[in-house]
């Protein structure tokens, strides 16, 4: 039996500031995977996630995550979002801002340390996040998300900005998750990550493109990178 | 709601304010420098001093909170951390009575501090109990933070935030009665007092310094109190899980 799609997103129309970004949006995300979500800045990413993470005003069309509605209250502790920029409490510590999230979360204060450990912020948690850089403002924001184990983790380009050899721990990290059972949507406009993704969603000008694994789009494409595979589906799109 | 968000949610707030100490120094230092101030501004006039002092010690909480409060929401729109609240299992309650909870504690500080400035050191002499004037002041304070956030769902930057504070809260101390007697106003201006929530809390506060503790004050703070719950639901609504 198909296991359900986590996600379920079916004729989802948004418009943001007089503009149409998702013009009758489709798909599915697989449960259980690293899901890419790929294409260029503008392309209507962080618009789709925020639609998944309810909230984004919609115009019409249906999103489920799941299997329930979006906006259920319910999915308020099983859904986390980790936005492009980090949403945390710069006046605060690492700590205060985890403790802060977690008891909101209802999870043990034991639950801080292994967030702290799971981004690789250990030795930081009594610093004020203001005078941390801006790639372990955006590990904080992640360590927010990662509190409560959640079943589903939309993440907004978490590796921006970060030096190769923690990109790579937290793409670990990502399958580590997806191992134990997560789903994650994690968008990127840069391509080499793709390859690092179970499924890959490309997403231009709010019409996904591609839907399929790296490996499959590939041979389908016949180009030698990913990069130059999704040229051709753009230059095909024209 | 939970007890447990809400309570977390004014430490938070309270955090905050402490990593901030020179924010914390001011609203605390400020309205005791003010009394001193309007104490030798009025030297040799200890009735004036006496008739505006005491109001004055209860009026100070709704304007500095309002600043602090509608600056520290527009932060969390700004930044990102309200929306991130939004996605998680947290009422709308728990954000603004954890807000009031932190904010009434600073206030009940801010006005002890005041008072024990008015009072101890300023030689301002009232008939009645100086226990009244505080809880005034808290009562005005959660006022001021419940139209703080109202307001700031207004402005998109903190020069309008800041702005907002001569706009809103001017004008109420202008027609409060504290300066002119309201009957001595222009007809409409007077009329227009009636209902500012400022005016009651004035009044509350000036038969309160004057002795009287029936059931016209108690009428008065009850006034305050119903408008910072109005300010409040409207601060609620603005507040949206989605947006656009």
């Amino acid at each position: 039996m198909e296991p359900e799609p986590a996600i379920r997103i079916a004729d989802l129309v948004v418009e943001r500031g007089g503009r149409t970004v998702l013009p009758g949006l489709s798909l599915d995300v697989a449960n259980r995977r690293v899901t890419g979500l790929l294409g260029p800045s503008g392309s209507g990413k962080t618009t789709l996630m925020r639609a998944i993470v309810g909230v984004q005003v919609v115009q019409s069309g249906a999103v489920e995550v799941l299997g329930l509605p979006v906006g259920s209250p319910e999915l308020r502790s099983r859904v986390a979002y980790v936005t492009q920029a980090p949403s945390v409490y710069l006046d605060l510590t690492v700590r205060e801002n985890l403790r802060y999230f977690g008891a909101l979360l209802g999870v043990p204060p034991a639950r801080v340390d292994a967030a702290v450990d799971a981004v690789d912020l250990r030795g930081h948690e009594a610093q004020v996040v203001r005078t941390l850089s801006g790639g372990e403002q955006s590990r904080v924001s992640l360590a927010a998300a990662l509190l409560n184990e959640p079943e589903v983790l939309v993440l907004d380009e978490p590796t921006v900005g970060l030096d190769p050899v923690l990109r790579r721990d937290l793409w670990t990290l990502f399958h580590d998750l997806a191992d134990g059972g997560r789903t994650l949507l994690v968008s990127s406009h840069v391509m080499d990550e793709a390859e690092r993704c179970d499924e890959l969603l490309l997403l231009r000008e709010g019409r996904i493109v591609a839907s399929e694994p790296p490996g499959p789009l590939l041979q389908r494409t016949g180009a030698r990178n990913l990069d130059e595979a999704f040229l051709m589906l753009v230059a095909e799109d024209e | 709601m939970t007890l447990q968000a809400t309570i977390s949610t004014a430490l938070r707030v309270l955090g905050q304010l402490r990593r901030d100490p020179r924010t914390l120094a001011l609203v605390f230092g400020v309205p005791a420098f003010l009394l001193i101030l309007f104490r030798y501004v009025f030297d040799g006039q200890e009735e004036t001093f006496d008739r505006i002092g005491g109001p004055l010690v209860g009026l100070f909480p709704f304007t500095s909170m309002f600043v602090v409060a509608s600056i520290t929401m527009l932060r969390e729109r700004t930044t990102g951390t309200l929306e991130r609240l939004m996605t998680l299992p947290l009422a709308k309650g728990d954000i603004l009575f954890g807000y009031g909870l932190a904010f009434a504690l600073v206030a009940a500080v801010q006005g002890s501090i005041a008072a024990a400035v008015a009072f101890g050191l300023l030689d301002l002499d009232v008939d009645g109990p100086i226990w009244l004037v505080v809880a005034l002041a808290v009562a005005n304070a959660v006022l001021g933070m419940a139209l703080g956030l109202f307001a700031s769902a207004f402005a998109q930057t903190e020069f309008q935030a800041v702005q907002f504070m001569p706009a809103f809260v001017l004008p109420q101390i202008l027609l409060c009665g504290l300066i002119v007697p309201r009957e001595a106003m222009a007809p409409v201006l007077e009329a227009v007092s009636v209902v500012l929530p400022l005016t009651w809390a004035y009044e509350a506060l000036s038969l309160a310094v004057a002795g009287e503790t029936g059931w016209q004050v108690a009428r008065d703070a009850g006034i305050v109190v119903g408008c910072a719950v109005l300010a409040l639901a409207l601060g609620a609504a603005t507040l949206r899980r989605r947006t656009p």
